[in-house]
């Protein structure tokens, strides 16, 4: 049906304004949403566009925004991680363990604490995925386990309390803030998202992650092995979410088992806004960035705005659906688009 | 054509930055069978899709039953009394039979759906189409010969005034073939009208009245079909000359051996079955929809388990468990299904072209767009795959240039043997000459390959050697000098048992 092509065209980088128009098509929609949003407050609310405000808000979708980063790798690939939320607290547990010890300087202790939650969480990860594709189980099913599995582990432990007393230059890094507005741990959620950005974006891995998305069955007939791509991508989920233990422990200062209850639903539903497909092979995580945002900033907004407190789930749970139908809608246009 | 039951007059549609349709009318007289013919991307698709109510003509008016239609729904052309069977077979896979056929209007006793009726309902239905299964079989049980009678059973099962067939025998083998034809001539002594599309120009004028020919949108001709040959039927849809006897080239002689199965087994106790491949041979593998032949080459390529055999490449032998590996021994597979097994449908054709060996793209595993856009490029200009860009999805290719796209990712990987599992299966005329093209060029640099296909006319062109597969084993061996469509088709009928619709 296309019959406009002619030889000479095709292997031009041209069609840049296609390029550009779909790029903010896919893009532009979610982040457009996140500025009329951002304006209709600074408008309406008193004290929302103050760097006090901003600053406020940085701080607070770090944890969802390096959470909803390893969670877009899983969804990516038709999958779901609901564990993320159990292995964050269960990380914060054992590096708030690690951390306290009275044996250890806090030179050997933080990064210590580190490499274990990392590794701790990519190893959850990967026990995941492991299992997904040892026995050909549906991730949710799996990941449901590991969520309670993992909270378990976590009581038994840290005894069922919590762990306080952390270093005092781990605290003070955790505090500290960037030109009046950019806290550290807000800097290290932007790093996560820049990493995975290029990842997925530019390297064969990531090329594999949405090809695996788009049809499992092309790919490994093309002579690869998508199970080995799959459980790399739950352990992405499970080592940002042992990175997301540690910045939960700069930002809060205590390791508890009961952290990071319902966080994995926030990181899911900061994926959807972004504009990833639940059935995979669609998306980015640049998306997922201004999702946490539009996220947050709908929560403080509110607040602000004086909103009652029981208002705040219907608003945000009315978002979180209105951005899928509006996805749904974008897709069609996107096709027409591409048909061109 | 004194009464037409359906008439286009200057019909058009446009998508954005292509007229798929423009200015077509003719009519189809009641009660013919009428056959509407088009290269892939003719505009036969999209004019099926505005019958069928999918899509809206932008221009033109349309005459059904002496009434103007004008569906805004699927539901909306149902009511009218057409039926469409689609290509795409499009059914729920996990009813029954009978609760397919009779979804729209299930049989109903105080509000419960009352099964009985409904599987005696649809014991008629299947008797009618000649399908001899039970009604509570579960349609994912079915072959896809079977679900496409089982889609024409439910398209009669409502009263149509008129039924469109969209490539029904692009599945199916000589012989299901002719039960459909039994079907349409019935449904003709019915008064039943029939639009019916199809690439297999020699089996139109079995069943066909008048033929409309349809080339980039436009209308080019309607006629009787007598008296017309399948190269006047090529010429009026090209518009050039195109011979499927001239595919096959003789200077292209093979010698050698580049892949050797021996006693390759299924299943433990099933056939053995031994063949080769010589460089610069292409083989034909024929059968009937179920003798086993896709099953074979799905097993040889590491796709599906087998349980024994040796396999050997350039003299080799070599252990093929997964396609990984049959990928590494230099094997290279275009699967039966190109939508569900071949292309990564919503990325583009760079991407799926690529995705056979990134390596060759990427450094220190970072992809480089330059590399990979010159190198799809390429293959798009060397193919003449019709793209704007390769940033296209490929998706929005006609079946044609999608056939190419699954090729052009195995030269790009580079193969020794090339496995092709209905390549030409619902391409145009034009089309499969490329693709012929293409195999030729591939044999004429020494590779091997093996050509899995329904059609037997057309693995008479290009063959070398035909294997007839026949219950899953090689019922016969015939050279090029013997072949003889009588002789390949006694082979492969061989097990009357064999056929699954029968």
């Amino acid at each position: 049906m296309i019959e406009r092509t002619e030889d000479e065209r095709v292997g031009r980088s041209s069609a840049l304004w296609d390029d550009l128009l779909r790029i903010s098509m896919r893009e532009g929609g979610v982040a457009a949403a996140l500025v009329l949003i951002v304006l209709f407050f600074s408008v309406t609310a008193p004290y929302f566009a103050t760097p006090e405000n901003f600053l406020k808000i940085f701080v607070q979708i770090a944890i969802n925004t390096v959470l909803a980063s390893g969670l877009t790798f899983v969804i990516l690939i038709g999958g779901i991680d609901l564990s993320v939320g159990s292995v964050l607290a269960l990380c914060t547990v054992v590096g708030a363990t690690i951390m306290t010890d009275e044996h250890l300087s806090p030179a050997a202790s933080i990064p210590l604490a580190l490499a274990a939650c990392m590794g701790l969480g990519a190893g959850c990860g990967a026990l995941n995925g492991w299992i997904c594709e040892k026995w050909k189980v549906p991730s949710f099913i799996v990941t449901l386990g590991m969520l309670n599995a993992a909270s378990g582990v976590a009581r038994v432990v840290s005894d069922n309390s919590t762990i306080t007393g952390l270093p005092q230059p781990f605290i003070d890094f955790g505090n500290t803030i960037i030109w009046d507005v950019l806290p550290s741990i807000f800097l290290i959620a932007l790093a996560v998202v820049l990493i995975g950005w290029f990842v997925l974006r530019f390297t064969v891995f990531g090329r594999y992650i949405f090809a695996i998305g788009t049809n499992e069955e092309a790919v490994r007939l093309s002579g690869h092995t998508p199970k080995i791509y799959k459980i790399a991508a739950f352990t992405i989920s499970g080592l940002t979410a042992g990175i997301a233990a540690m910045v939960y422990l700069l930002r809060l200062n205590v390791g508890s088992p009961i952290a990071g209850v319902g966080y994995e639903l926030n990181a899911i539903a900061a994926v959807i806004i972004g504009g990833t497909s639940l059935s995979g092979g669609k998306g980015s995580i640049v998306g997922t960035l201004v999702g946490a945002c539009i996220l947050q900033v709908l929560s403080t907004g509110l607040q602000l705005f004086g909103a009652d407190d029981n208002i705040k789930p219907i608003v945000i749970g009315s978002v979180i659906v209105l951005a899928v139908v509006f996805d749904t809608y974008r897709g069609r246009l996107l096709r027409k688009l591409e048909t061109r | 054509m004194s009464d037409p039951i359906l008439s286009l007059a200057s019909v058009g549609k446009r998508f954005p930055g292509v007229t798929a349709l423009s200015g077509v009318s003719f009519e189809i007289a009641r009660g013919e069978t009428h056959v509407l013919l088009g290269e892939n991307g003719a505009g036969k698709s999209t004019l099926i899709n505005l019958l069928a109510g999918l899509f809206r003509p932008d221009e033109g008016e349309i005459t059904f039953d002496g009434l103007p239609y004008r569906p805004g729904t699927p539901t909306d052309a149902f009511r009218a009394g057409i039926r469409v069977v689609h290509q795409e077979l499009s059914m729920l896979s996990n009813l029954t039979v009978a609760e397919n056929l009779l979804f729209e209007d299930l049989p109903r006793r105080y509000g419960l759906v009352d099964f009985r009726a409904m599987n005696r309902r649809a014991a008629e239905l299947l008797d009618e189409v000649g399908l001899d299964i039970a009604p509570t079989t579960l349609v994912n049980r079915l072959g896809v010969a079977q679900m496409q009678l089982v889609e024409i059973a439910k398209a009669l099962c409502h009263d149509s005034k008129l039924l469109i067939l969209d490539e029904p025998t692009a599945t199916l083998t000589a012989r299901e073939v002719d039960r459909l034809f039994e079907i349409l001539d019935r449904l003709k002594a019915k008064q039943v009208t029939v639009l019916y599309i199809s690439h297999r120009l020699q089996e139109i004028h079995e069943i066909g009245d008048q033929v409309t020919v349809l080339r980039d949108g436009r209308h080019v001709t309607t006629r009787a079909l007598a008296g017309l040959t399948i190269p006047d039927l090529v010429h009026l849809m090209v518009g050039r000359e195109l011979e499927e006897q001239n595919a096959f080239r003789d200077d292209v002689i093979p010698s050698g051996e580049v892949l050797r199965v021996r006693d390759l087994q299924l299943s433990t106790e099933g056939p053995r079955i031994s063949f080769s491949v010589g460089r610069g041979e292409i083989v034909g593998i024929a059968g009937l929809v179920g003798s086993g032949r896709t099953e074979m080459v799905r097993a040889l390529f590491g796709a599906d388990p087998k349980t024994a055999g040796v396999i050997e490449v350039e003299g080799r032998p070599v252990t093929i468990a997964s396609p990984r590996d049959a990928v590494r021994c230099g094997l290279g597979l275009v699967t039966e299904d190109r939508k569900q097994q071949g292309l990564l449908l919503g990325m583009s054709c760079a991407q799926n072209i690529t995705i056979t060996d990134l390596g060759k793209v990427s450094r220190h595993g970072v992809l480089r767009p330059r590399v990979e856009r010159e190198a799809a490029a390429r293959l798009v200009r060397d193919l003449r795959i019709k793209t704007a860009t390769v940033h296209q999805a490929v998706g929005t290719y006609s079946g044609g240039n999608q056939q190419k796209v699954v090729i052009a990712k195995w030269l790009y990987h580079g193969m020794k043997v090339l496995i092709c599992d209905e390549p030409t299966r619902g391409i145009d005329v034009g089309a499969k000459a490329e693709i012929y093209d293409l195999m030729w060029g591939l044999a004429a640099q020494g590779k091997g390959i093996l050509v899995v296909s329904s059609d037997l006319p057309e693995l008479l062109a290009i063959c070398h050697r035909i294997l007839v597969f026949a219950k899953g084993r090689i019922a016969g061996e015939v050279p090029r000098a013997a072949f003889d469509q009588q002789r390949i088709l006694s082979l492969a009928y061989e097990e009357p048992g064999l056929d699954r619709t029968n």
